[in-house]
């Protein structure tokens, strides 16, 4: 931070600049997050802790009954293997769509139009997103355009959505990478830009082929990026929310849906506040991998 | 052409193949959304999006199937029961009255045996195609405005559109028939929409405007603990959302703010800061110490040079943070669901209701999904450079 200090101000100044914003976050972000804290080991309504939540001769785990009850309950169980099938999914398919298309629309004239159209669904609500792949997967064929295909083909038309589940979290999974490949595309394209023209002219002169110049040249390059974007990724798909909401169906439950089942449909404030723990648990390393990373590339410019 | 640039012509065909199949991919189930809004409900029901543009009739299929092996394909096989003669078809108003002969004895043998009747939805269908084929009726349009006007005043029920219910039945039980009335009530969509604007510009701004007086004093004054202090109030960004929901939610409760706009007003304020702080920050903190110098030099203080110069300057970066937090706000879900809910029900949260009762079958559904998709939609391709910059600087937005 360079500055040139050449006008005095009152010690308070500053502060009355920042207070406004200080305020503002203090209480509607660091103090409710220590409080969400608290209330993980609590019982509903905050009045003691989660121990009281124990039923006789089960298991209890005390204060951290809200943890073991999270962890062990068969609905906390359903949401962590489905956040895990969202991560295994969505962040190596939005890397793998991004980068082809980073690569293959660099090289044509209407590569801003591609780009817009394949952009274009990050500008949609989520849930309007899921709307519009109800209607892909509705389960008839003169509706949804995905059993017209299977049934032009000579296929059976099927009730996409209820699927068993796991395998309706992987239709859901689709639409994730339908909106973010957009995003991933875009970030990977800039990278892409900024290699220079030199280095690629250099290896085809060389001889080098498309296919050893993307694998040899480009990759080793777009690396960085590639982390980045898989990281933020790992971050966007574990906030994952309004989608799985939308689209309601058998099982598909993440982290964050039973936790806002848990608070708004429930109100069992302690187990909420548990599941939230345990996203921030999740997503705090992956944060800060991701802004050390970002402070690096600052400083190389 | 000659032969060279023919051969590298050849040679590009799978690469913008490739790209053209990906793009339709994207392309086709917004578009399917899109055409569908447009259609009237039979045609919805009788054929998919793609066949929109195919001369299709409602009912045809049925006819065939139900039909057509006795009466004909041009109706008029039986020659006491020629179905394509207006007088004839005019006697049957309602399909009920047509499912009514189903069951009665023609020269002895029962019209058609109880299991094949067809349903109340497809002899519905069926009397339509028999009124348009005897022309009694006219073929409906192939596009439409009714199902945008439908969900603009929230009329979900089945048959009929709203202009055809009002002007057959009038007004009953909420409907007044009256568009303004109907529209603004609190299930109709241009409600929703109007709530979403309330929600969105306040929850837009108000964090601008918070972060620029922090961003100017983070970068330009001079005060101890100036870098733990923009640490500390971006870094704040890890905190997700859902972290802070039950606190601040027993907070409404106890405050009356449930359900009011200004706690959300506050609430995507809280969540807008850090983001904020940080571009602003960065924009202004780069502009060039000479201005500075010589402003303070000119006797302005902090506040006129924050207005005169640093509000100005900083245009660019607040306008990719507007429309980046404009449409955050907009396309949320979660935080209107839990503090505003049923109270001012904005639009993605219509739409999450309409999606839970099928809203009146997909032509509505379509619509007022697109309604609500209209307006990033335009804003995106309106601003597309801002756009992509507000959300590549914010990739690390909480
Ligand atoms: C199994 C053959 C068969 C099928 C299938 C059939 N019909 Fe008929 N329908 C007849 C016969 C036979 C008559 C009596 C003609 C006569 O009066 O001689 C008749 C009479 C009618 C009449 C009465 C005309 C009048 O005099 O009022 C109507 C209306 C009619 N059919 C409609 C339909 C419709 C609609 C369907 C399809 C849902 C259908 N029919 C299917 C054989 C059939």
């Amino acid at each position: 931070m360079r500055t040139l200090m050449v006008m005095r101000q009152g010690r308070w100044t500053p502060w009355l600049y920042m207070a406004p914003a200080i305020i503002v976050l203090v209480i509607y972000v660091a103090y409710p997050a220590i409080r969400t804290g608290l209330y993980s080991f609590q019982n509903n309504d905050g009045t003691a802790s989660a121990a009281v939540r124990c039923a006789a001769d089960q298991p209890c785990w005390g204060f951290l009954e809200n943890y073991r009850q999270a962890f062990a309950g068969q609905q906390g169980q359903i949401a962590l293997r489905n956040t895990a099938i969202w991560l295994l999914v969505m962040v190596p398919g939005t890397a793998l769509f991004g980068l082809l298309l980073a690569v293959l629309t660099d090289r044509v004239r209407y590569e801003a139009l591609a780009k817009a159209i394949i952009f274009m669904p990050m500008a949609i609500s989520f849930v309007g997103a899921a709307i519009i792949w109800r209607f892909v997967y509705n389960p008839d064929p003169g509706i949804g355009i995905l059993n017209a295909l299977v049934t032009a083909l000579g296929g059976e038309s099927r009730a996409w959505l209820a699927t068993d589940p796991p395998g309706n979290t992987l239709l859901l999974t689709v639409i994730g990478i339908w909106i973010w490949t957009g995003f991933t595309m875009t970030l990977l394209a800039a990278a892409l830009k900024s290699i220079p023209m030199e280095i690629i002219e250099a290896a085809r002169v060389d001889g080098a082929n498309e296919l050893q110049l993307f694998f040899r040249i480009m990759l080793p390059l777009l690396a960085p990026t590639i982390a980045v974007v898989m990281t933020t990724m790992t971050i966007n798909t574990l906030k994952m929310f309004d989608i799985v909401w939308v689209m309601k169906g058998i099982q598909t439950d993440v982290i964050a849906t039973r936790m806002v089942s848990e608070l708004y449909l429930d109100r069992n404030n302690g187990l909420a506040s548990a599941y939230a723990i345990i996203l921030i648990v999740l997503i705090i390393p992956v944060t800060v991998y991701n802004i050390r990373r970002f402070g690096v590339e600052e400083a190389e410019k | 052409m000659n032969k060279e640039r023919f051969v590298m012509f050849v040679n590009r065909i799978p690469l913008n193949l490739a790209i053209i199949v990906l793009c339709a991919i994207w392309l086709l189930p917004t578009l399917g959304l899109f055409i569908t809004s447009f259609r009237p409900q039979q045609a919805v029901n009788e054929s998919g999006w793609w066949m929109a543009l195919a001369a299709t009739r409602p009912g045809t299929d049925e006819y065939q199937t139900y039909c057509g092996q006795c009466h004909g394909e041009n109706y008029n096989a039986l020659p006491n029961a020629d179905l394509s003669s207006p007088d004839l078809i005019a006697q049957y108003r309602r399909s009920i009255q047509l499912s009514g002969t189903f069951n009665r004895e023609y020269n002895g043998v029962i019209h058609i045996p109880e299991d094949q009747h067809p349903d109340a939805q497809q002899t519905a269908d069926i009397l339509d195609h028999l009124r348009i084929a005897s022309g009694l009726q006219e073929s409906p349009p192939r596009f439409t405005f009714a199902n945008y006007k439908d969900v603009l005043v929230g009329y979900s029920a089945r048959g009929g559109t709203y202009d055809e219910v009002c002007a057959a039945d009038g007004p009953s039980g909420t409907r007044t028939c009256d568009f303004w009335t109907d529209a603004t009530a609190p299930n109709a969509v241009l409600r929703g929409m109007i709530n979403s604007f309330i929600v969105t510009v306040p929850a837009t701004f108000l964090p601008i405007i918070l972060a620029g007086f922090a961003a100017y004093a983070l970068s330009w004054m001079d005060f101890n603990g100036r870098r733990v202090m923009f640490a500390a109030l971006v870094g704040l960004q890890i905190v997700p959302l859902q972290m802070v929901l039950v606190p601040i939610f027993r907070m409404y409760t106890d405050l009356g703010l449930n359900g009011t706009f200004l706690g959300v007003w506050l609430f995507h304020t809280g969540f807008g800061l850090p983001y904020a702080i940080y571009l602003i920050r960065n924009f202004v903190g780069r502009l060039p110490a000479d201005l500075f110098e010589s402003a303070y030099l000119d006797g302005a203080n902090h506040f006129t040079v924050f207005r005169r110069i640093v509000l100005p300057l900083a245009l660019p970066a607040i306008a990719a943070l507007a429309i980046f937090q404009f449409l955050w706000v907009w396309n949320d879900l979660l935080v209107a669901l839990i503090f505003l809910g049923n109270n001012a029900p904005v639009l993605t949260y219509q739409l999450s209701q309409l999606v839970d009762s099928l809203g009146g079958g997909w032509h509505r559904m379509t619509a007022a999904a697109f309604i609500s998709i209209a307006v990033p939609l335009l804003i995106f391709f309106a601003f597309q450079r801002f756009f992509v910059r507000g959300l590549l600087a914010g990739s690390v937005k909480g």
